[in-house]
C-alpha cells in the first residue's frame, strides 16, 4: 500500500521537491507560503541538502540561479509581491537556460493588496512576466495531491527544456489539507555537462545570457523560441470532463476549479449539459480543445479570482462567436460554486 | 608551462591570451592580471569560478581558463553564495564595480558579508559608472562631475560618496577587507598581495573576504591616461584610504606564510 498521510497544499509542495531531488532551497518569508519554507528550514538538512533564508526574494532567485548554474535541482517559493521581485532573475535564467523551480503560491494584489488567496498573477506567469523574450511552463495544481506532483514534474520539465518552470496555486490551495499519497523518490538525477562544476579536464563552461555580438544574440534567441515552440507542442496538460455532451463549458484552474466542478455538478443534477475544460498548465494553454468546443458551439463561463485574465486566452481560443461569461472575485475572496451555477443558469 | 618563480614577466597560462575590452589607461585591465595572477599561483584552473557583474566587469570571464557565469546587477554575492554553499570545493569570485557592488547590489554584498559567506569578491571602485558613460556612482567623489552631475556632486542633491570596505568592516562576519589601489608599481605589487590573500582567506575557509581596488576611469574622469594616477593620489586617495579594515587573527597567520 502507498503511504497516504493527511497534508496541507504548502507542505506537499515542500515535500514534493524533496522526493524529485531538490539540492538547495532558497527562500524569503512571505505569507501565505510561510510553512513551504519552514518546512524546508527543517527537512533539507536533515537530508544534507542546502537551504538559506535569504535577505530578499531577488537574493533568493539570484542564489538559486547560483545553485543551477552548479548543476544543483533547485527551487524558490514566494508569494505575489515576492514573485514580481523574482522576474529580473527568473529573466536571466531563462536567458541562460538554467533550469529551477520556481513556487508562486498567489495572494490578492496590486502592491500590498490583501494575504487572501487571488490568481491575480496569470498574465504575469504565463507572459514571461520579466523582460525580453521568454516564457516558462507554468503547471496549476487543485489539488493537494497535485501540489505535490506537479511540483516533482516541474523539476523534470526544467531539465528536460533547461528553463525555469513554474508552479502557481493560490492561498487557499496553499493552506488547504487533504490526504496524500507519498510519491516515490526520484533516485537519478539528470547528468548536466554545461554546469559549471570547474574546468577539470574539459574546456571552460560558461553560464550567460549576453552576447556582445549584436548578429549572435538573435540567433540565440531564435533557439529560445524553438524550445518554447516545443513547449507548445508537447507539454500541453488539461483536464476535461463531461465536454462530449456540453452545451456550455466552464473554464478554470486551482481553487476555482474545485468551485467550477461542484458547480457543474450541480448543473447535471439539473439536467443542464454542463463540461469542463480545467488548464494544468496555464503555458503552454489548451487552447485547441476550446477552439475545437466553440467549433461546436459551446458557450463558455471561465470562472477566476482575478479581475478576469484567463479569460483573455479563453477569447483567443474560442474567438468572438460564442457566449463567453466571465464569473469572477478578486481582492483575496474566494471563488464559491453558486455564482458560477447562477452564471451557468443564465447562459442557459 | 611558464616559470613563475624565475620569470620576470608572463603571461599566467590561466589568462586567455587575447586583448581586453578596456579603454585606454583604464584599472581593470591590471585588475583582471591581479586575479589571473593569484588563480595561477593558487592552482585554481580547475576549481575557480569567475562571476561577471554588470558594468564594466561584464566579461571579466572572458579572460580566464575557468568556469564562469554572468550575474544580474548587484547579485553577483548571491550568485556566488548559491556556488560555495552547493558545491564547497569550488571557488567562486566576483569582480564588481561600484555602481554594482555599492549601490544596487548593496543589500546583496552586505548580507553575504554578514552571513560570513566563504567567497571572494574583488571591488573595482573608479568612482563612476564607466560602461553607461559616466554618471554618478555610490563612490563619486565630491564636487566631481559626472554626466549626471553636470554641476559637480552636491551633499543636497546627492548625498556623500560611501566607504565601502569601512562599512563591511564593522560587521562580524567578514574574514578579510583591505582596500588598494593599483595607480602606482607600488600599489600595484601591495594590490597583487591583497587580491592573492583574498583567494587563500578562501580556501582556508576563513570567512567573507573582499578587496577594494581604487582604479583608474580617464574617460569619464575626462583626465588624460598619463595623469589619471597622479589624478587618483591627489583626490581619490584622500576620500578612501588605502589599508587593511578586517583581519581576522587566522588571517594573520595566513599572511606569515607570504610569498616574498
Amino acid at each position: 500500500m502507498p503511504e497516504r498521510t493527511l497534508m496541507g497544499g504548502n507542505i506537499a509542495v515542500a515535500k514534493g521537491a524533496i522526493l524529485a531531488g531538490c539540492q538547495a532551497y532558497f527562500g524569503y518569508p512571505i505569507t501565505p507560503q510561510n510553512d513551504l519554507l519552514e518546512y524546508m528550514a527543517v527537512h533539507m538538512p536533515e537530508e544534507g541538502r542546502v537551504f538559506l533564508q535569504t535577505e530578499s526574494e531577488l537574493a533568493a532567485i539570484n542564489m538559486v540561479y547560483g545553485a543551477a548554474a552548479v548543476g544543483f535541482r533547485a527551487m524558490t517559493s514566494t508569494s505575489s509581491p515576492g514573485f514580481s521581485l523574482q522576474q529580473e532573475g527568473i529573466s536571466y535564467m531563462s536567458g541562460a537556460e538554467m533550469p529551477a523551480v520556481i513556487v508562486n503560491i498567489m495572494r490578492a494584489g496590486p502592491g500590498l493588496g490583501n494575504i487572501g488567496g487571488a490568481q491575480g498573477d496569470y498574465m504575469q506567469c504565463t507572459r514571461g512576466g520579466g523582460h525580453g523574450d521568454y516564457y516558462l511552463i507554468n503547471l496549476a495544481p487543485s489539488t493537494v495531491q497535485e501540489m505535490m506532483d506537479l511540483t516533482m514534474l516541474a523539476f523534470e520539465l526544467a531539465d528536460k527544456y533547461r528553463n525555469p518552470t513554474l508552479v502557481i496555486a493560490d492561498g487557499f490551495l496553499g493552506q488547504a489539507m487533504e490526504q496524500v499519497v507519498i510519491r516515490d523518490r526520484v533516485k537519478k538525477l539528470p547528468e548536466k555537462k554545461w554546469a559549471i562544476t570547474g574546468a577539470k579536464g574539459r574546456p571552460k563552461n560558461l553560464i550567460n545570457s549576453f552576447e556582445m555580438n549584436p548578429i549572435d544574440h538573435p540567433r540565440r534567441i531564435k533557439l529560445l523560441l524553438d524550445k518554447f515552440e516545443k513547449m507548445r507542442i508537447n507539454e500541453v496538460r488539461y483536464e476535461a470532463l463531461n465536454t462530449e455532451d456540453a452545451d456550455i463549458i466552464l473554464v478554470a484552474y486551482g481553487s476555482a476549479a474545485r468551485s467550477a466542478i461542484s458547480a457543474m455538478k450541480m448543473a447535471r443534477n439539473k439536467k443542464l449539459r454542463v463540461g469542463l475544460i480545467r488548464p494544468i498548465t496555464l503555458f503552454p494553454f489548451p487552447y485547441q480543445p476550446l477552439a475545437d468546443l466553440a467549433e461546436k458551439g459551446c458557450k463558455f463561463v471561465v470562472a477566476e479570482m482575478s479581475g478576469g485574465q484567463m479569460v483573455e486566452d479563453v477569447r483567443i481560443a474560442a474567438g468572438n462567436q460564442n457566449e463567453i461569461k466571465l464569473v469572477n472575485t478578486y481582492g483575496g475572496v474566494p471563488l464559491e460554486a453558486d455564482p458560477i451555477f447562477e452564471a451557468i443558469d443564465l447562459l442557459m | 608551462m611558464n616559470d613563475y618563480d624565475n620569470a620576470i614577466f608572463v603571461r599566467p597560462d590561466i589568462m586567455v591570451d587575447r586583448p581586453t575590452h578596456f579603454c585606454p589607461g583604464c584599472g581593470h585591465g591590471i585588475i583582471q592580471r591581479l586575479v589571473g595572477e593569484a588563480l595561477q599561483v593558487l592552482d585554481l584552473q580547475e576549481r575557480a569560478i569567475c562571476i561577471g557583474s554588470i558594468g564594466c566587469t561584464v566579461t571579466a570571464y572572458e579572460y580566464f581558463k575557468v568556469d564562469g557565469m554572468e550575474a544580474p546587477h548587484g547579485r553577483a554575492p548571491a550568485v556566488a553564495t548559491a556556488i560555495k554553499r552547493c558545491r564547497p570545493d569550488l571557488v567562486p569570485f566576483a569582480i564588481q564595480g561600484d555602481g554594482d557592488l555599492a549601490s544596487i547590489g548593496a543589500g546583496e554584498i552586505v548580507h553575504a558579508a554578514a552571513r560570513g559567506e566563504k567567497i571572494t569578491i574583488i571591488f573595482a571602485n573608479n568612482a563612476t559608472y564607466g560602461m553607461t558613460g559616466g554618471q554618478l556612482a555610490p563612490t563619486t567623489l565630491m564636487g566631481m562631475y559626472t554626466a549626471s552631475t553636470p554641476g559637480g556632486r552636491t551633499a543636497e542633491q546627492s548625498g556623500y560618496p560611501i566607504r565601502m570596505s569601512e562599512m563591511l568592516a564593522t560587521l562580524d562576519g567578514p574574514a578579510y577587507i583591505a582596500r588598494v589601489a593599483v595607480n602606482t608599481p607600488a600599489n600595484v605589487r601591495k594590490a597583487k598581495k591583497a587580491v592573492e590573500l583574498a583567494f587563500r582567506v578562501q580556501l582556508a575557509g576563513l570567512g567573507f573576504a573582499m578587496v577594494e581596488i581604487l582604479s583608474m576611469c580617464p574617460i569619464n574622469w575626462r583626465v588624460e591616461p598619463v595623469k589619471a594616477p597622479q589624478w587618483m593620489t591627489d583626490n581619490m586617495i584622500p576620500q578612501f584610504p588605502l589599508g587593511e579594515f578586517k583581519v581576522l587573527p587566522e588571517v594573520v597567520a595566513l599572511k606569515k606564510g607570504d610569498r616574498d
